[in-house]
């Protein structure tokens, strides 16, 4: 299966990404889908990652955790958290294939994040998908 | 599932080298990396056991440059060869485009290579994919061992055992010495991208 975004689809998506959280200090978000592709990226101006791995890695690790959902009788893990000293990432499901990923440090709170993403989560999906 | 970035004039395209364990499926990418290090900008990942065997999958990305005007970056990876990681196994094949699948040519692999192809059919099938309509290329690798006195399947023998059926086209290959390791890739390139063709014009 291969599938097409448009311009116009990504500018709004990035417009979204940028002034509901890049634009609030979250270092760098992403989009990717569940194989590991990148849909969207965006960072501060000083913040370089290498988002390939990073995608693959988060699409694998989503997949991972979604496996021992299963196994314990859960549908999903709709969400993940990873807390680092100085960084955090958090990762949430838009939709079947999407997966938003955002990277933050510790002035943000993980409850604001966690707002923030769901309103950005609702935005994207319409985009991605219109109903 | 390849993904079209009609913004960025941008295709990543996800291939997965497929096969039985420790039948060389990390060197076939170790050799790309290193063959190709002036254009790889990042670092290899693996996920290792302790013993060094793939855990999770090895991911190696790869920008190819231009084809019809879309910059093409490639994504190689690996599954973990072991029939105990199966999970794992499914959870990379996920969005996969294309498929290279490292057959053990030593004698004492044979039946390693079957029950792996067989379980490469499963899991493609648990994903709706036809293991005859993906893009996919056999690769005989080891090749090399002949000269050690090594007992190896010969390549009719390997064609008529993997490949009757499904009748990719195949190469004898070292992933060691890096014999028809890159050869192998471009072919696997090349089939995706005839098959994405559609969706780029």
């Amino acid at each position: 299966m291969t599938y097409t975004l448009g311009k116009n689809q990504l500018d709004s998506i990035e417009n979204v990404l940028k002034k509901d959280l890049i634009d609030l200090g979250v270092q760098c978000v992403f989009l990717i889908d569940m194989a590991g592709n990148i849909i969207a990226d965006l960072h501060q101006a000083e913040i370089i990652h290498d988002i390939y791995s990073l995608a693959a890695l988060a699409a694998g690790n989503f997949g991972a955790v979604n496996a021992m959902a299963k196994i314990i009788g859960e549908n999903e893990f709709s969400l993940l958290f990873h807390k680092g000293k100085n960084e955090n990432i958090h990762f949430s499901k838009v939709s079947q294939d999407f997966l938003l990923i955002t990277i933050f440090g510790n002035h943000i709170s993980l409850g604001f994040l966690r707002l923030k993403v769901n309103e950005v989560i609702e935005k994207v999906k319409n985009t991605i998908e219109p109903s | 599932m390849a993904f079209i970035n009609q913004k960025n004039k941008e295709v990543q395209v996800k291939i997965v080298y497929y096969g039985p364990g420790r039948g060389g499926k990390t060197t076939n990418l170790e050799y790309v990396y290193k063959k190709f290090n002036h254009r790889i900008k990042t670092e290899m990942v693996t996920i290792k056991t302790q013993g060094d065997r793939t855990l999770f999958f090895d991911f190696l990305p790869f920008n190819i440059g231009k084809i019809k005007g879309y910059d093409v970056k490639i994504q190689l990876y690996t599954v973990p060869g072991q029939v105990k990681y199966n999970a794992t196994r499914a959870l990379v094949l996920r969005g996969v485009d294309g498929i290279v699948f490292v057959a053990d040519a030593m004698t004492v692999r044979k039946e390693k290579n079957i029950l792996s192809l067989n379980n490469l059919y499963e899991n493609l099938e648990f994903y709706k994919k036809d293991i005859k309509q993906i893009p996919l290329v056999m690769q005989y690798n080891k090749m090399d061992l002949a000269e050690q006195g090594i007992p190896l399947l010969s390549f009719e023998n390997l064609e008529q055992m993997l490949n009757s059926d499904i009748k990719a086209p195949a190469f004898k290959a070292s992933a060691l010495k890096g014999i028809n390791v890159v050869q192998t890739m471009k072919k696997i390139i090349y089939m995706t991208f005839i098959s994405l063709q559609k969706e780029l014009e």
